[in-house]
């Protein structure tokens, strides 16, 4: 497939203006936060954002929010849903003569891996099916993390949280691997997808750009390095994002009409050292180092790269 | 205007015709799925202008109406039973979005058993919702009060969405003389949806279901919500008013039927009201003076208008169509409540529950309402909850009791 020729090679080329504004209610070093920054520089502010019950809901309280758009809280469940009645309606009134289309904003879904992955798939496939014209935003913390930090279909096999315990009984953590949301997603053949992760913003920039030549469903993963759960240093964010990408656990992909494209091709450094960084890991490696859990890890990684250089 | 037979399913999507609405995000359920195929159809052949789109679910769809009426459409929406309270998370949440949309809930008795016929608990399991509630008697006020819903709902007094209620199978599939109202009168009392409040505009963005800190803002809200619905008694005279003057129905937030000189008082809702003015009919044709109070505005709660229809009755009963096990019925409870502190308060407060599941009201039934509610009344202490159960409904059960052991034990 041709594609276009980056529009963004230097840092310096990245639009300068600013739509998310510092003073948030959010945890230091927030991971999501810096996607959505950084989306909102490509998205712009003729925006109206339709958000699921989640970390990202803190944005908006009462009477502060840090965007210069719009913003609808919705349910966990639903916000695809009410994405699907706000373009409607805003279709419909343009139609119907009653709003200039001057007046028109695009509509973003922002929700958490909590609601993405389990909560809110119906009515995410619905919208996906209905092919909706809008943009949904996942920030994936992998986990519950506004109600403490608690096990998600997102969280990764081996990762400790409040509700996968690391005990005598079961020293692993969670036991279940990541969800393959991408897949789900994919199968309903969107028009455009893509993973993305802050520490990359020329990538992620990229892929706003690209997407907003598509009309119908532009879905975006964002990885969301979550200091508060993930237990590290809030210094650390960029160098946990940059290595969940350089070790391979989260590929930079996107997919047009489908078809799958990576967009970066990493050094597959070893998963331990990412790994490493973080304390909902450090369970792995102290007291007793747990060889067969991070094999299994590192050996998913390096199937999941084997199939990519086979296709 | 011109009288047609129509169900009230078909009553209900005239409702919205006329109301000449924007949008129908709509999820099928019976009994309320003639209602949004007429609407399909309509949306589809051009005769309403309006998006038609059916949802994943109830709960997508309540939320997909939610925020098309927060964009500043006027939408109808329409559920029944389950679906309602799959959807009831966003009744609670749309209501804070304070956005006048109408949804007509066909009642349909809950699951388990699961059936398909009618009683009241799922939309009085959504009184608490913040939603007006008006519930209809007939198809023509069936109609006629999704007309009178929009008319509230979106008077900036109130800007509270709106429930109307039918009881499915017997009024869902029910066909009764209906008088359509003429397209361009229903303009003149239904004015175009131009919402100040409502909206997201490129040029003025807003923040609509925000989060809140401390309990003194989200009280501050909640109470705004309250009030808000307490002004929809004004507003409802107000549009009684004119759509009387209009369309020559008139509509209070309570029915009386007979009870000028009653003694006793008979207090229903919905459609088996009917087989109640006739239990009526058939007493005061033996010289018993009864009479009958519908009530039909549910949400606000009448509460004032109640304790006068009320006033120096001898006895009182109130037929509950739903069941709050442990408790008895939901409408006594509120209606109690409201005569409380009436000096001049019946005599007798009784409580009945029948036509759970759309189970029938036989006449017997009826007599013996007024019978035990009359002996309450001179006696002075209220009765209840009474469940009205025949003998030969409960000999029938037995049988089907029976045969259920004997096909266990018998294999």
């Amino acid at each position: 497939m041709d594609r276009e020729p980056p529009r963004f090679k230097e840092r310096h080329q990245l639009p300068r203006a600013e739509h998310l504004f510092p003073g948030t209610p959010l945890c230091a070093g927030c991971g999501g936060l810096e996607s959505l920054r950084l989306a909102a520089k490509v998205l712009g502010k003729e925006v109206v954002y339709v958000n699921a019950a989640g970390c990202f809901t803190n944005l908006a309280t009462f009477p502060f929010t840090p965007l210069d758009a719009s913003w609808l809280y919705t349910t966990m469940g639903s916000a695809p849903a009410a994405a699907q009645g706000v373009r409607d309606a805003l279709d419909v009134l343009i139609a119907k003569g009653r709003l200039p289309r001057e007046e028109n904003v695009k509509v973003v879904v922002l929700g958490g891996d909590g609601s993405t992955y389990d909560m809110a798939l119906s009515s995410t496939s619905g919208a996906i099916s209905r092919k909706l014209d809008f943009y949904y935003v996942c920030y994936d913390n992998e986990a519950y993390g506004n109600t403490g930090v608690q096990w998600s279909p997102a969280t990764p096999f081996g990762a400790r949280t409040t509700t996968s315990p690391c005990t005598i009984q079961s020293p692993v953590g969670a036991t279940q691997d990541k969800k393959d949301i991408f897949e789900i997603w994919r199968a309903h053949k969107p028009p455009y997808m893509a993973t993305v992760s802050p520490r990359f913003p020329l990538d992620l920039e990229e892929k706003f750009v690209r997407a907003a030549g598509h009309a119908g469903p532009k879905l975006f993963l964002a990885f969301a390095a979550c200091p508060t759960g993930w237990l590290f240093d809030p210094a650390h964010t960029p160098d946990v994002a940059r290595l969940a990408v350089e070790c391979g656990l989260w590929p930079l992909k996107e997919a047009v009409d489908g078809e799958v494209i990576h967009t970066y091709l990493p050094t597959l450094t070893p998963v331990e050292e990412y790994l490493k960084l973080q304390g909902r890991f450090r369970h792995l490696f102290e007291p007793t180092r747990q060889d067969a859990a991070i094999r299994h890890i590192q050996e998913r990684v390096a199937f999941y790269w084997r199939q990519v250089r086979e296709s | 205007m011109n009288t047609d037979m129509m169900t009230g399913n078909l009553a209900a999507a005239w409702g919205a015709r006329l109301a000449d609405v924007d949008y129908v995000p709509a999820f099928p359920i019976t009994p309320q799925t003639e209602i949004v195929e007429t609407l399909a159809k309509w949306c589809a052949n051009g005769d309403v202008n309006a998006r038609f789109v059916t949802m994943d679910s109830e709960h997508s769809m309540m939320t997909a109406s939610g925020a098309a009426s927060a964009t500043g459409a006027r939408v109808f929406t329409a559920t029944s039973s389950q679906g309602l309270l799959h959807a009831f998370e966003v009744l609670y949440t749309i209501t804070g979005w304070r956005v006048p949309l109408v949804l007509v809930n066909v009642s349909r008795a809950l699951a388990s058993p699961i059936t398909l016929e009618p009683d009241h608990n799922d939309v009085l399991a959504a009184r608490d919702s913040g939603f007006l509630q008006m519930h209809a008697e007939t198809c023509q006020e069936v109609l006629d009060s999704i007309l009178l819903a929009y008319r509230i709902a979106e008077d900036p007094r109130v800007c509270l969405p709106a429930m109307v209620n039918l009881d499915g199978f017997v009024l869902s599939f029910t066909r009764e003389p209906v008088s359509v109202p003429d397209a361009e009168q229903v303009k003149r009392f239904l004015p175009a949806f131009r919402p100040a409040h409502l909206g997201f505009h490129a040029s003025a963005p807003q923040a609509l279901g925000t989060a809140v800190l401390g309990g003194a803002t989200y009280s501050y809200f909640r109470h705004q919500m309250h009030l808000a619905s307490r002004n929809a008694f004004q507003v409802h005279q107000e549009a009684a008013e004119d759509f009387a003057r209009a369309f020559g129905r008139r509509y209070g937030l309570l029915e009386s039927y007979r009870l000028e000189d009653a003694e006793d008082v008979l207090v229903m809702s919905n459609a088996f009201a009917s087989k109640g003015k006739v239990a009526v009919d058939a007493a005061r044709a033996k010289g018993r003076r009864v009479g009958l109070l519908r009530l039909r505005v549910v949400r606000p709660w009448p509460g004032d208008a109640i304790r006068q229809a009320l006033h120096n009755r001898r006895g009182v009963a109130v037929l509950d169509q739903n069941l709050s096990p442990g408790l008895g019925g939901i409408l006594y409870q509120e209606i109690a409540a409201s005569l409380y502190h009436d000096k001049q308060r019946p005599q007798a407060l009784c409580s009945f529950i029948g036509g759970l599941g759309g189970k029938n009201l036989s006449e017997g039934e009826f007599q013996s309402i007024f019978d035990r509610t009359e002996q309450a009344g001179v006696r002075g202490t209220g009765i209840g909850p009474v469940l009205l159960y025949t003998e030969a409904e409960h000999r029938e059960m037995e049988q089907l009791q029976f045969l259920a052991h004997e096909l266990k034990t018998r294999g």
